[in-house]
């Protein structure tokens, strides 16, 4: 699970697209008095604005997911992150260095080793094979053909693409190439997992499938993620921690949960409306302070999903009592409680649509 | 608004104006008709003696390099005549088996067999000599400074309007520098090809490193690639279809100039053979020579695309070393085989002269049967081709006009009646069209009154340079201005008109023919498929074998010539329009039909209009088709620019071969950029 340990963050980062980004910016971190009133002036002068004062942390294990429109900006900052693309200003921290300040050799070996990266169109190279594209991180650093060929097995395994070693990228399904994209990204063990709308390419069924396994697998690894989507209900599923982007800047941060009862402003609602968040609701969000004794009360832990609360609710009139992971009690959960939140969502939604 | 339409009609009032009166007066003062003599810049002078200077002072380095490159020339060419024939086509056909399967294996031997039967191995195997040595230097140069263009933007800028030029300028033109500087001899086709087949494989370079996705760069480059992994192990494999398709070009151009660069003589290739038979009348013999150099396109290009397809179609790796490297056990023991069976049956090592059969005779006696019998409606045909069309356009109806050919005289009645008529047809087109459909009429009518070549040149730079701005605006307008005058300046204006002429004629009937087909083809699938196959032969073929069949039927002329162009030339035009017509957006089309257009009004009135910009693209290749023709039918007795670069070229005068190049260079490239200009607009229209 998330710690509150840094992994990598990103202070007023900037990515301006024209002829002289440079001349906005009179020092180099981004951390401009009034950010919106900046990006409006260099729309004025035709320069194109895809990060705007992008500022988040990622901690260590979490899945940190950033949404929004096409063209929002969500590639970009995911691109600046892994500097694929430079940042025209601000701050990338990567285990309390400037990342920025890396060498171009230094920054491919952090490549090498502490970064992963998957793509929404998959990114194989499509005149190696399975096992040689997932290979290929190893190939370059000159590992002999053994170990390759015997870590590869392995991420083959995690991802279950046993079998298809020999096909070519063009011979598989978008699920399978996806997969082998996962396990090309895994195979130098990275810390941190970029992952560019993975499943957006996929049909529904597969998404969702790809979805399961994809948290499975997190949860055998434990990396730190940041995962871009523009579906909300895949961001409810398997967000820690998310962010919305608008034109280039993160218009609301939080829980997903919290972002679907609290939508900021109209843009955000846009996402979330259909959103069925009760059926994302877990134990801790229908959590009320316990004005009773919870001694006779059946104890469940907060990270229960609602569909099975509800039945174990029927059965106990009182009430569930609700305990972290370290066994403190946190409060009780009743069918009224379980109402009322429900209710309160439900008519922020009808008046917010008015 | 409406006093823009004033000035912009007052401007082609002015023009028209100065043009009559340029007319009406040109027999009064010589100059307006024609450029004087004593302005004319003595360019050509100052290029042979500049060449005569470098050929004296440096002749000696370039000799060096001549002596250099014959080595390995001599060394393959021995090795191809030491081998015995079967040796050579089993690896043919190996690697045609490699390159597409049984198919072409069995056109392999079938052609190459043709080759044996008829005598021409020697030569073909010649030929094919240089070709396999000047395509890997050419591949290799083209890769490496299509390479440093990817990379460099700022090299780029210089590349590409340097190769765009290198491939205006006539494959002719090229040989006589060579020639000067490097001497007789093999050396001469190799370079000469090797200049002429570089450019296509730097454009397949960068455009094949261009299109490698993005993602999969990126991914490379987050997998921890260094730029040169990045290079060789990510962009250059992705890339690889592309690049190979550059070596088809490559081959294809590199066999047509070696064929070409065979016209110097005295090299024993097939080329020559061709040449020969042509000069002597003896059309069989030239035929018979020519299938080879078409078979020899064929095979090439069909083995180079065939591995350039292959190369995307990727097949699981063999498990044990042998069948891993089962190509190259079966070319080892294959050549054995047949190496060891030569020297038990001779005849597989060297077919022997008394066993060639030619049909060569019975061709030449089957074409004079035929010309016996058709000889009168041949020159029926081209008489009316040559007085109806050809001679109208070059000196005009005033002159054309006779008793003798059009079956009156033309009498001032007549004139008169002709311009009024035009007059008032040119009104009822700005009525009905637009002032631009009548300007055209009015220009039209002048011209082939007076004749292309009749035109006095300053009218003739005023009128193109006005429609170039129109088209183009300013800077186009210049470039057109400042190549005519450089064409005027050095005197070959006349030339470049009589090239102009015939040209012009041959596009013109190329377009209407290539873009009809290319309409029908593109509403019937069956014409579509018959005809890709002929496109294709005839795009691959060297422009020199496409001659031989025009004048086995209609002699030496500038009626072959117009033939011949448009042989070449067509087939862009219906490439582009039925590629064009095809490629429509769905959704319009539907919306049209839901409107109740009527077959023609969707086509005229919907599709026509919206795939014009892709129809223009098939005009400007058919001008520039049309022009590399121009200059290789010089051989069969053209006047103009070609016959004067052949002149050059046979007299050794440089600096007139180099003008008459450059001045074919400019006459395509202003073509192209007006063109060019046009469809822009036209996309912008469409938009
Ligand atoms: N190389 C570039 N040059 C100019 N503009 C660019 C460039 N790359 C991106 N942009 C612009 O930056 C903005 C953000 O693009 P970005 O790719 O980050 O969007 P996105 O949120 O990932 O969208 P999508 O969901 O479609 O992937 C867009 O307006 C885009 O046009
Ligand atoms: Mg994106």
């Amino acid at each position: 699970m998330a710690s509150k340990e840094i992994k990598l963050s990103c202070r007023n980062v900037w990515k301006v697209y024209g002829k002289s980004p440079d001349d906005f910016f009179n020092k180099n971190n981004g951390n401009v008095s009034d950010p919106l009133k900046l990006a409006q002036e260099m729309n004025h002068k035709e320069h194109i604005v895809a990060n705007a004062n992008v500022s988040f942390d990622v901690h260590v294990g979490e899945i940190f997911v950033i949404m929004g429109l096409s063209g929002s900006g969500k590639s970009t900052i995911i691109r600046c992150l892994s500097r694929l693309v430079e940042p025209t200003a601000g701050e990338v921290i990567l285990d309390n260095e400037d990342l920025l300040k890396k060498s171009p050799k230094e920054l491919t070996e952090i490549r090498r080793h502490k970064m992963g990266m998957v793509f929404q169109n998959f990114g194989l190279i499509p005149h190696l094979n399975v096992i040689e594209n997932i290979a290929f991180p190893l190939k370059i650093q000159n590992f002999n053909k053994d170990t390759c060929f015997e870590k590869a097995k392995k991420v083959i395994e995690l991802v279950g693409l046993e079998g298809r070693e020999e096909n070519y990228p063009s011979q598989l399904s978008g699920g399978q190439q996806q997969r082998v994209g996962i396990a090309r990204s895994l195979i130098v063990e990275p810390d941190v997992w970029f992952l560019d709308e993975p499943f957006s390419a996929l049909d529904p069924l597969i998404r969702r499938q790809m979805q399961d396994e994809f948290m499975k697998i997190q949860s055998v690894l434990n990396k730190s993620i940041v995962f871009i989507t523009h579906d909300f209900v895949e961001a409810l599923r398997i967000a820690d921690r998310m962010a919305i982007m608008r034109d280039g800047f993160i218009v609301q941060f939080g829980r997903p949960i919290d972002i679907v009862m609290n939508p900021v402003d109209e843009y955000v609602r846009d996402f979330t409306g259909d959103v069925p968040f009760e059926r994302f609701l877990k134990a801790e969000d229908l959590i009320e302070k316990s004005k009773s004794s919870t001694d006779n009360m059946k104890i469940i832990s907060s990270t229960t999903p609602i569909q099975e609360i509800l039945p174990q609710l029927a059965d106990s009139k009182n009430g569930l009592a609700v305990v972290d992971d370290k066994n403190k009690e946190l409060g009780i959960i009743t069918p009224q409680g379980v109402i009322n939140v429900m209710a309160s969502a439900g008519s922020k939604k009808v008046q917010n649509r008015k | 608004m409406k006093t823009l339409l004033k000035l912009d009609l007052f401007q082609w009032f002015f023009v028209i104006a100065i043009t009559v009166s340029f007319l009406l007066m040109q027999n009064q003062f010589v100059w307006l008709k024609e450029f004087p003599k004593e302005f004319i810049f003595p360019l050509s002078a100052i290029l042979n003696s500049g060449m005569e200077w470098v050929v004296d002072y440096s002749g000696w380095f370039f000799k060096g390099i001549s002596w250099f490159l014959e080595w390995p020339i001599k060394g393959v060419r021995w090795l191809l005549h030491f081998l015995p024939w079967t040796v050579t086509v089993f690896l043919f056909c190996l690697v045609s088996y490699i390159a597409s399967g049984w198919g072409l294996v069995t056109f392999t031997l079938l052609a190459t067999f043709y080759m044996v039967l008829i005598g021409y191995w020697v030569e073909s195997m010649n030929s094919f000599s240089l070709v396999a040595i000047s395509v890997p230097m050419a591949v290799l140069v083209g890769f490496a400074i299509g390479s440093w263009g990817f990379f460099s933007e700022r090299a780029e800028k210089v590349i590409k309007p340097t190769l765009d030029f290198l491939q205006t300028v006539p494959a002719f033109a090229y040989l006589l520098p060579i020639l000067l500087l490097f001497g007789f001899g093999t050396t001469v086709g190799l370079l000469a090809s090797l200049i002429y087949s570089f450019p296509p494989m730097v454009r397949n370079t960068i455009l094949g490193l261009r299109q490698v996705p993005s993602e999969i760069i990126e991914s490379g480059i987050m997998s921890g690639a260094s730029s040169r992994q990045l290079f060789w192990l990510v962009r250059v494999p992705t890339a690889w279809k592309q690049i190979l398709l550059g070596v088809n070009q490559t081959t294809m151009a590199s066999l047509s100039m070696v064929i070409i660069a065979s016209i110097i003589g005295g090299t024993a290739d097939i080329g020559w053979e061709v040449l020969v038979y042509l000069r002597k009348a003896e059309f069989g013999g030239s035929l018979v020579a020519g299938i080879v150099i078409a078979l020899i396109a064929m095979i090439l290009d069909r083995i180079t695309s065939g591995l350039a397809k292959n190369s995307v179609t990727y097949k699981p790796r063999e498990k044990s070393f042998l069948r891993r490297n089962k190509f190259w056990f079966l070319a080892i023991t294959g050549v054995l085989f047949f190496y060891i069976m030569s020297f038990i049956f001779p005849i597989l090592n060297q077919w022997p002269e008394s066993y060639f059969i030619s049909p060569a005779k019975f061709i030449s006696n089957g074409l004079d049967v035929f010309i016996l019998n058709f000889g009168t409606q041949i020159d029926y045909l081209k008489q009316v081709a040559f007085f109806f069309i050809m001679l109208p356009v070059k000196i005009g109806l005033q002159l054309s006009v006779s008793p003798y050919t059009w079956g009156f005289e033309l009498t001032p009645f007549l004139i008169t009646a002709y311009f009024i008529i035009m007059i008032l047809f040119s009104s009822w087109c700005f009525f009905k069209f637009s002032k631009d459909v009548a300007v055209g009429v009015v220009l039209f009518s002048i011209f082939i009154y007076f004749g292309l070549t009749n035109m006095p040149w300053l009218p003739l730079i005023l009128i193109y340079g006005l429609i170039g701005f129109k088209i183009g605006g300013l800077k186009l307008s210049l470039t057109i201005v400042a190549s005519f005058l450089f064409i005027t300046f050095t005197g070959v204006l006349p030339q470049a008109l009589l090239s102009i002429y015939l040209c012009g004629i041959a596009v013109i009937i190329s377009f209407i023919l290539g873009s009809s087909l290319g309409i029908w083809a593109a509403h019937n699938d069956k014409v579509s498929a018959f005809m890709r196959p002929i496109n294709d032969t005839m795009q691959t073929m060297p422009s020199f074998v496409i001659l031989i069949p025009f004048v086995m039927f209609f002699g030496i002329g500038e009626f072959t010539a117009l033939l011949a162009i448009i042989a070449y030339a067509f087939v862009p035009a219906m490439r582009y329009t039925e590629h064009g017509l095809r490629n429509l957006p769905e959704t319009v089309i539907e919306a049209a039909r839901m409107i109740g257009c009527s077959q023609a009004q969707l086509l005229w009135k919907v599709k026509i209009p919206l795939a014009m910009p892709v129809i223009m693209l098939g005009l400007n290749q058919t001008i520039m088709f049309g022009l590399a023709m121009l200059v290789i039918a010089a051989l069969v007795g053209t006047t103009g620019l070609g016959q004067l670069i052949y002149i050059g070229l046979s007299k050794a005068d440089f600096g007139t071969g180099m003008i008459s190049g450059v001045s074919i260079a400019l006459i395509a490239i202003i073509f192209d950029r007006t063109t060019q200009a046009w469809r822009i607009k036209l996309e912008k229209k469409t938009q």
